[in-house]
């Protein structure tokens, strides 16, 4: 019977091969999630190692320049290593050593989930290997250096359109290869099932720290809720506890690229079909005989052709709302950002930003918006002085 | 009996795997006919995916080669078409979830089975997925073929219990692709399977010579190639017919 099912979307779709490996891996979260012992090693490893909880931020200047709703930051980007993947990584990297792995392998877009898992593996002695698109490695050369310091080693993927979706495509291959001692820490809430809920449980904190946080704040739950959206892990976190709250609106903000009108987009809901990929039946950008297409996103994080499959059931409950934001917005809000809070973000998380200087001057002064802020955006100023059209390489 | 157990009835059985559209569909078409000709017994037909997870780097390279030069579901089904008015041999399509899914997996299966197609096998779809698949293809009278892994252990009994057609034991961990030598005990997961099911066994992933396709044919009931056929497409492109009808002819001597 199939499982891990998100209304239609989710499942198991992967070989045969595989199979075994991801029951194994259920069997073992099950298990620990409910384990005093692992949750305690985790909240330490959370608290004392990654930062938590990250704060949350009244960016004010900000709201008193758009005029509308209360605009907070919830501040993933103060997180060790620089964004919200590490919520996760200590998560799953604690839990494939309970299950006695000694290797882990990752894909990564940007960097930043390749640089956690790098990290958490120097931390607690595990083998890692990451595969990156050659294309990303270019974009983020930084990161493939720092993963290489953290004592990874670092695989360019050279086929298909060499960024995102060709890494997790390798790095599946390459877990059929190798199981028995590896653990694939898989970087959103994708894949097959278990990965959509693990990753999803592991990136919950998020949104369970806003609760407290803007009650303590504000006395009352926001008027909505915002994050960028790849695969979907931040915005999950940032969302999860909140769907139960029928009032706080969710919105997910997808990479549009140069516009969802062109075929340079990673913008999944707006351009995207259901379809079977990675290992889940969800929303996909491809074409009409079922080719993934090649997407593009300023992002390397947003560009990524799937969503996760709750993401896609949100959606199809009408749940959360998924809008576009393109890469001059966000190289807009990225600069905005910088200049009125001093804060730097990562140009994902930028896409966030974006759409929340639209939406803050809709509303009320008396509204409030969080703004997941995923991550920092140290990684992506020479990509984008380059935008901008200034000569600076790394 | 279906075609695909016909396949079987003669022996070991030799099923060739080639990529539609590689280097075109017409020498796509003429290969067909010149591995049965050479004594394949069952040919598989691959349909070519954008992002092929479980293949190594040569059907990759043979999937996205295809797509570039513009083939699509509809034109392999042409081909089909064209291939059946002059043979009767067994053929399954290979393929992956989203070819047939996007297509309408009820379309996409009635269309196969009406074209003469005579079983389907999707890589990235486990016994746990098939039911979606499988009921639909039970519908139109193919068969869907189920995969066992060197890593199946405990769940071959399940898979063996509704596996149709034949089974397809992936040899090696991994992915598809040439390998030096075959540790895997093939034999017992053969064993298992006919402990449930008497059905045919045929073994894939990783052969590529005589001796190899000799000893894999000793302890099952068929061999599976791909890679090693797909590299003689990449090598000779339009020109690779004969080089191809000659190695399967090799092959099949061998079992």
């Amino acid at each position: 019977m199939s499982k891990g099912r998100f209304g239609a979307h989710g499942g198991q779709y992967i070989p045969e091969t595989l199979m075994n490996a991801v029951i194994e891996l259920e069997e073992a979260y099950n298990h620990y999630k409910n384990d005093p012992e692992f949750q305690k090693e985790l909240t330490t490893l959370l608290n004392d190692y990654a930062g938590r909880p990250s704060r949350l931020y009244y960016a004010e200047h900000m709201t008193k320049d758009l005029g509308g709703a209360k605009i907070y930051l919830k501040r993933e980007d103060l997180n060790h290593t620089g964004a919200h993947k590490i919520n996760n990584v200590l998560g799953q990297v604690l839990l494939a050593k309970k299950m006695g792995k000694t290797r882990v392998i990752a894909e990564t877009g940007a960097g930043q989930h390749g640089v956690a898992t790098a990290t958490a593996a120097a931390l607690m002695g595990m083998e890692c290997e990451v595969f990156m698109g050659e294309e990303d490695t270019k974009r983020q050369a930084l990161n493939v250096y720092k993963m290489r310091l953290l004592g990874a080693r670092v695989h360019p993927v050279t086929t298909g359109t060499a960024t995102l979706k060709d890494a997790v495509s390798e790095t599946m291959r390459e877990w059929t290869n190798r199981i028995d001692d590896t653990h694939y820490v898989l970087g959103s809430v994708m894949g097959p099932h278990p990965f959509p809920t693990i990753v999803r449980d592991f990136q919950a904190v998020i949104s369970k720290e806003i609760k407290e946080q803007i009650l303590e704040a504000e006395g009352k739950l926001p008027d909505a809720v915002l994050a960028c959206v790849g695969g979907g892990s931040n915005a999950i976190g940032a969302f999860y506890h909140f769907i139960e709250e029928k009032d706080v609106r969710l919105i997910g903000c997808e990479a549009a690229g140069r516009g969802i009108h062109t075929k340079e987009t990673a913008a999944t809901i707006a351009t995207g079909k259901p379809g079977i990929f990675h290992g889940m039946k969800s929303y996909f950008c491809q074409d009409e005989y079922g080719q993934i297409a090649p997407v593009y996103s300023i992002s390397a994080g947003l560009d990524y052709p799937g969503i996760g499959p709750e993401h896609a059931d949100l959606y199809d409950k009408k749940r959360a709302e998924y809008v576009a934001v393109t890469d001059d917005e966000a190289v807009d809000a990225f600069e905005y950002l910088s200049r009125t809070e001093g804060i730097i973000p990562a140009i994902e998380s930028a896409h966030a930003v974006a759409y929340a200087m639209k939406l803050a001057k809709e509303m009320r002064p008396d509204q409030c918006i969080v703004v997941n802020l995923s991550g920092r955006g140290d990684k992506d100023c020479a990509a984008i002085a380059r935008y901008r059209g200034e000569d600076i390489y790394e | 009996m279906s075609r695909i157990r016909e396949a079987f009835a003669h022996g070991k059985a030799f099923i060739p795997f080639i990529t539609c559209g590689d280097p075109s569909i017409e020498v796509t078409e003429k290969i067909v006919y010149a591995m049965e000709e050479a004594g394949a017994d069952l040919i598989e037909l691959g349909i070519p995916f954008s992002d092929p997870t479980a293949e190594g780097p040569v059907i990759q390279d043979a999937n996205l080669r295809a797509l570039s030069g513009g083939i699509t579901t509809d034109a392999v089904f042409e081909m089909v078409r064209r291939i059946r008015r002059n043979t009767s041999i067994p053929m399954a399509f290979m393929t992956y979830a989203n070819v047939v899914f996007s297509y309408g997996t009820e379309r996409f299966i009635r269309t196969a089975s009406e074209i003469g197609m005579d079983g389907l096998i999707l890589p990235d779809v486990p016994f746990e997925e098939k039911e979606e698949f499988d009921s639909v293809c039970r519908k139109y009278g193919l068969d869907f073929i189920s995969l066992i892994a060197p890593t199946s252990r405990d769940r071959i009994q399940m898979i063996a219990k509704e596996a149709a057609g034949f089974v397809y034991c992936v040899s090696s961990l991994g992915v598809t692709g040439v390998r030096s030598e075959i540790t895997t005990d093939v034999g017992k997961m053969v064993q298992l399977v006919k402990e449930e099911q008497d059905i045919p066994c045929a073994v894939g992933f990783g052969i590529s010579t005589e001796e190899q396709a000799g000893k894999m044919a000793e302890v099952s009931d068929g061999v599976i190639v791909g890679s090693a056929i797909v590299k003689l497409c990449g090598r000779y492109k339009e020109q690779c017919v004969p080089y191809i009808k000659e190695y399967v002819k090799k092959m099949k001597e061998a079992l």
